[in-house]
């Protein structure tokens, strides 16, 4: 293949040519950081909770009756709970679920002597204090939840406190580690600020009810203390084929055990459900950027397959003149591709540049992090295949070109 | 003259249909993307009062301590103001209007035996809230100075509330309870739910959530009631209270009239902080005191998300990309024509006159792209409204915003076509001539 006679031929087009360049390389910088925004917000929305997130459901009751029991309310409610068919699990907390937003958290000390330190720095950064986001709940949870337990024990039922600091936890192994880093966390004794808590267990992964940044959102602990005050969460573990059935029974059996509450339709939901409403923004935002996405190479696609058009009409007599003097339609049709692929590598060169100057100009504003290397030669190729097949059909209807065009004026 | 380059130019884009079909098509869908993202950010950096918010401030005090400091993600304290300081401003009246206020939910049970208990969520504030945000009555109106002094047990209700309560009957001088404490109903408002909801604290969904209910802050106090939004205490000690100098939770708005009168007051809140600091409540320098207009405490909120901003540049650079095809595809057709160009040059025809053609037929494929840009662009705010993000519900697009997309469609494709009209118009008619 000849590149000279193409090269040439382009210089007469020269601004055309240009505009296309440019067309490919602004959607080649566009999609590659498209493309990885989007890796990035599937990477978040696919974080895991740690729990059995297709087994469990929550339904919310807030007791209205003045000066009740909570307590024994709360133990009524389980039991009846507990008798709906298909439940296997049943456990009351205070309100948060990994995801859930609402999030009470507290700092924390592996000793005295680190929050004197941070006493002292006026911050728990770099004191060896921690901020985990605390669980509660009634005996029982870390069944309902799925946790898995990968060290020590669950909490017995002399753990638990009504009211006050319970006097042992669980943390999970994120926070262990970083609490105690290189040694052993189980049976240490923390340290709140006025009384020490011991590790009794340490769970595998339990996320935060509101995650904040990747390295802090593992750091959960879960407290033997039962819910306190009339707004309760009961949460349910049944087949995941079940949930939506038992959600209803569980509400009727609230009501039926104690008319006397208010069950808010918008706060008794699938975990699925709760799920998919912390991620909302970024899976409308996943559908927008996948959509800008098509739409330019969907764009940029029309404008190499018009101008290529374009081009077969206005060359169809030199194309007849090369078939006859002996070219073949391959050789026309390879001349077409090869116009493309130079025009789409230039753009992509180009388009490569700004992908990363693209990138630079996003992670200044919108915290995005640098964008892998390896999405532009991925980027390139795309844009070449689309180049390729885009033209095509007109490289086709070019090569279709009879000889015989060539002895007619145009 | 125009109506023969209007013939000439239709004639030509008859010509090569499916060429004219891709440019009108690009054209419209960088448009349809543009406007669709321009209306959502437009709808979400509204006024909430129009014709009111310039005269509307929000006063910022700074009691934190040197030593403060702030989790990162964390609100900051100093955007709300603590309990003595909203009360010393308030009885300090040095401002044409005044009003402390925070966000509640409490227990409503109902009389009417066939609806539930609920929760309802609405607002706390003193008197001059009313006036002073142009709260718009149904029934009655708001309370006095002196309601708030003795509290009355008083409640004004937002018309869907009272609807729900008490139907087609005048709820005035009804009573309503509310966790667990009769009120009398002295006003209903009429439709009123400024978006976003600017004078509430900012941890809640202020493009979705509206009051329900108005009471005396004054009753809310004494009552106990439960106070929702963000509470930031600081400092060491004992616990704090709602009524504690080291705890902000509540808002404060003012209204002023003239420059003169803002100038005034920003004097008086540095007065005021200096004078705080020499009795050692506050510790940082007086001059942090800050008085933000309504629309500057919007941008200071920062409440637009950052994802909305971001799609706003991604639709922006579709256009962009869009109209570099558009350019590309009118290059190729207009200089294509050099033959028909020489030959009106030849006959007289001026640069001029080969722009002006050039460019109606430009304009043309504009407007043609920018009316397929609003049917795109209809389609994607009726797919945003489809989705359950607070801010969904109100991407509509208004007269301006639809004048506002023909306008860019036609001035977009009139920037793309101003270079291959030019290019034309520049055709050597000689040259052209003989070759042909």
């Amino acid at each position: 293949m000849q590149i000279r006679p193409i090269l040439s031929t382009l210089r007469h087009h020269k601004l055309t040519a240009l505009m296309l360049t440019l067309q490919v390389a602004f959607t080649c910088a566009i999609v590659c950081n498209v493309v990885f925004m989007v890796a990035q917000r599937v990477q978040r929305i696919s974080v895991p909770t740690g729990i059995a997130e297709d087994e469990v459901s929550a339904i919310h009751s807030t007791g209205i009756e003045k000066g009740e029991n909570a307590q024994a309310r709360q133990t009524a409610d389980l039991a009846a709970l507990r008798a709906v068919p298909g439940v296997r699990f049943a456990a009351a907390v205070s309100y948060s679920l990994p995801l859930d937003r609402s999030e009470s958290s507290s700092g924390i000390c592996p000793s005295k002597q680190a929050l004197d330190r941070a006493m002292q720095l006026n911050t728990i950064e770099g004191s060896g204090c921690m901020e985990p986001a605390g669980y509660d709940g009634t005996p029982g949870l870390l069944a309902t939840l799925g946790l898995h337990l990968v060290a020590g024990r669950d909490f017995l039922p002399d753990d638990y406190v009504d009211k006050g600091k319970p006097a042992v936890a669980i943390v999970t192994r994120a926070l262990a580690q970083k609490m105690y880093p290189g040694q052993p966390a189980l049976g240490q004794s923390m340290y709140d600020g006025d009384h020490f808590i011991r590790i009794v267990g340490i769970v595998d992964t339990l996320l935060r009810p509101a995650p904040r940044k990747p390295g802090l959102d593992g750091d959960s602990i879960i407290w033997p203390q039962r819910p306190e005050g009339p707004g309760v969460l009961y949460v349910l573990r049944s087949a995941p084929r079940d949930r939506q059935r038992v959600l209803g029974a569980a509400e009727a059996a609230l009501l039926k055990a104690n008319p006397d509450r208010i069950i808010n339709p918008g706060q008794m939901q699938t975990y699925t459900e709760i799920r998919r409403a912390y991620f909302q923004r970024d899976t409308t935002m996943i559908g927008l950027l996948v959509a800008s996405a098509l739409g330019l190479l969907f764009v940029t696609a029309l404008g190499i397959a018009g101008l290529a058009n374009f081009w077969v009409q206005q060359r169809r007599r030199s194309i007849g003149i090369r078939r006859a003097i002996g070219a073949t339609r391959s050789d026309i049709l390879r001349y077409f591709q090869a116009e493309n692929f130079l025009i789409v590598s230039a753009g992509v060169l180009l388009g490569t540049l700004l992908a990363v100057a693209l990138n630079l100009l996003l992670m200044s504003h919108y915290e995005l992090p640098r964008l892998p290397l390896w999405y532009l030669p991925v980027g390139a190729l795309a844009l070449w295949v689309l180049g390729q097949l885009s033209v095509l059909a007109p490289a086709l209807r070019a090569a279709a070109v009879p000889p015989v065009v060539a002895t007619r004026s145009v | 003259m125009l109506a023969y380059y209007l013939d000439l130019a239709l004639r030509s884009l008859r010509r090569s249909p499916v060429l004219t079909g891709l440019m009108v098509l690009a054209i419209g869908l960088g448009i349809g993307a543009s406007m669709t993202m321009i209306t959502v950010l437009h709808v979400m950096t509204d006024d909430p009062l129009p014709g009111r918010s310039a005269r509307l401030y929000t006063p910022h005090l700074d009691p934190l301590p040197l030593d403060y400091k702030r989790h990162e993600g964390s609100p900051d304290p100093a955007d709300d103001m603590t309990w003595p300081d909203a009360m010393a401003l308030l009885k300090a009246h040095r401002a044409v209007r005044q009003a402390a206020m925070s966000g509640g939910s409490l227990l409503l049970r109902p009389a009417r035996a066939d609806l539930h208990p609920l929760y309802v969520s609405g607002r706390y504030a003193t008197a001059e809230f009313f006036p002073m945000f142009g709260v718009p009555f149904e029934r009655g109106g708001g309370w006095s100075a002196a309601d708030d002094a003795t509290g009355s047990s008083v409640v004004v209700l937002a018309d869907a509330l009272a609807r729900k309560l008490f139907g087609t009957s005048d709820a005035v001088g009804q009573t309503v309870r509310l966790g667990e404490h009769d009120f009398r109903v002295i006003g209903v408002t009429a439709d009123w739910a400024p978006k976003p909801l600017f004078y509430a604290d900012q941890t809640g969904n202020q493009y979705s959530d509206a009051d329900l209910f108005f009471l005396p802050l004054s009753v809310a106090m004494g009552q106990k009631f439960p106070v929702s939004g963000n509470q930031s205490a600081w400092g060491k000690g004992e616990s704090p209270s709602l009524t504690s100098a080291n705890m902000s939770w509540l808002q404060f708005w003012v209204q002023l009239d003239t420059p003169a009168q803002v100038a005034a007051y920003r004097q008086y809140l540095v007065d005021y902080s200096a004078q705080q600091k020499a009795l050692g409540r506050f510790q940082r320098p007086p001059t942090n005191a800050k008085l933000y207009g309504l629309m500057g405490w919007l941008a200071h909120e920062n409440l637009v998300p950052g994802d909305v901003d971001l799609q706003l540049w991604l639709a922006l650079g579709f256009l962009f990309v869009c109209m570099l095809n558009i350019v590309a595809l009118l290059l190729a057709k207009f200089l294509r024509r050099s033959g028909e160009i020489s030959v009106r040059r030849a006959l007289g025809a001026r640069r001029r006159d080969i722009f002006v053609q050039f460019g109606i037929e430009s304009a043309l494929i504009g407007v043609a792209g920018g009316v397929l840009g609003l049917g795109i662009a209809q389609l994607g705010l009726w797919s945003i409204r489809q989705r359950p993000d607070d801010y969904a519900r109100l991407a509509q697009m208004d007269l301006s915003m639809l004048l506002g997309t023909v306008v860019l469609a036609v001035l977009a494709s009139m920037l793309a076509g101003l270079l291959p009209a030019w290019r034309a118009c520049r055709v050597q008619p000689a040259l052209q001539l003989k070759g042909g």
